[in-house]
């Protein structure tokens, strides 16, 4: 994950997403008009959060099975990021809406689901803080990390699309496809989202050997440990 | 009997003005001029925004690369 192709490759995905994204044409549409290109910006904020949870449960499964307290700290970090995204998803929805629907917070199915969501996960957080002994809260985390993935796809994509909303996509309301008469939109919007996954694992990615270093002692404690094993069996 | 044409006419008459009723909506969608900003992009004030904005990105970039070589360095010195 060191090598730096990728990372360029999301400079280079972003920064055409933004260019594109205020100077390309956009559809005409009444109430909406301009702040249709927020769909470049806001959007790809919850395909990050998605694709960083994803992670984030694949690293508890394999932590479920290696008992190896580095799958946890993958979990815990790719956690912590996508909850920045989550956070900047639900803050850029709400001033879009203050513009569109009128008022920031309007209760609508949506809203509520992506707020439920998050509190899954900050819950997350805040059970890991409440457990002093390293494995016990790797090991408690990761069951309910799975736990939380099962929850937050109900709230987000299920619940909302059942429910009257006023977001796009849902309860018989046309979603990005309608608006998206002649293509020129995907044309941005792909890209932008590509790049906001490829920031996303970056960050983590930081973050993670960011812990990696701080937490060495714990780390080689544990292969200390396990090497005693092998000498011992 | 010319009581009766002149009935059979205005029900037609009614007919046809429902049917023109009908495409009324979309008479009024096709006139709708939907307001965008284009004396802003006529203007070229456009381009001072995304200049702004790719302004910020790039410091945000920078920042994050400052951040990977520090980080680099630490687990250099990990090693040794």
């Amino acid at each position: 994950m060191q090598k730096s192709w990728w990372k360029i490759l999301c400079v280079l995905l972003l920064g055409y997403s933004i260019v594109g994204g205020f100077l390309f044409t956009a559809p005409h549409l009444p109430i909406i008009h301009e702040t249709i290109r927020n769909l470049y910006f806001h959007v790809p904020m919850w395909f990050s959060m998605m694709t960083m949870f994803t992670v984030s449960l694949v690293y508890s499964i394999k932590y479920l099975r290696s008992n190896n307290l580095k799958d946890d700290l993958f979990a815990v970090q790719f956690i912590n990021i996508g909850l920045l995204f989550g956070t900047l998803g639900l803050i850029t929805g709400m001033e879009w809406a203050n513009f569109t629907w009128g008022e920031p917070w309007s209760n609508d199915p949506k809203q509520l689901g992506a707020a439920l969501s998050m509190l899954t996960y900050f819950a997350y957080i805040a059970l890991r803080g409440s457990i002093a002994d390293y494995d016990k809260k790797a090991k408690i985390s990761a069951v309910y990390n799975i736990f939380a993935f099962a929850l937050m796809i109900p709230f987000i994509w299920i619940l909302p699309s059942l429910a009257d909303s006023l977001h796009p996509g849902s309860g018989g309301n046309a979603g990005f496809n309608a608006y998206d008469l002649d293509n020129h939109m995907r044309l941005v919007f792909y890209p932008a989202v590509i790049g906001w996954i490829l920031m996303g694992v970056w960050i983590s990615s930081l973050m993670i050997r960011l812990n990696l270093i701080d937490k060495k002692d714990i780390f080689n404690e544990e292969q200390n440990l396990k090497n005693q094993f092998d000498i011992t069996l | 009997m010319k009581n009766k044409t002149s009935k059979i006419n205005s029900i037609s008459l009614c007919k046809y003005l429902l049917t023109l009723l009908l495409f009324l909506p979309f008479l009024g969608h096709a006139q709708q001029n939907v307001e965008m900003a284009d004396a802003f992009r006529s203007n070229g004030k456009i381009y001072v925004v995304v200049l702004v904005i790719c302004t910020i990105f790039a410091g945000i970039i920078l920042f994050l690369v400052f951040l990977e070589r520090k980080i680099k360095r630490l687990e250099r010195n990990q090693l040794n």
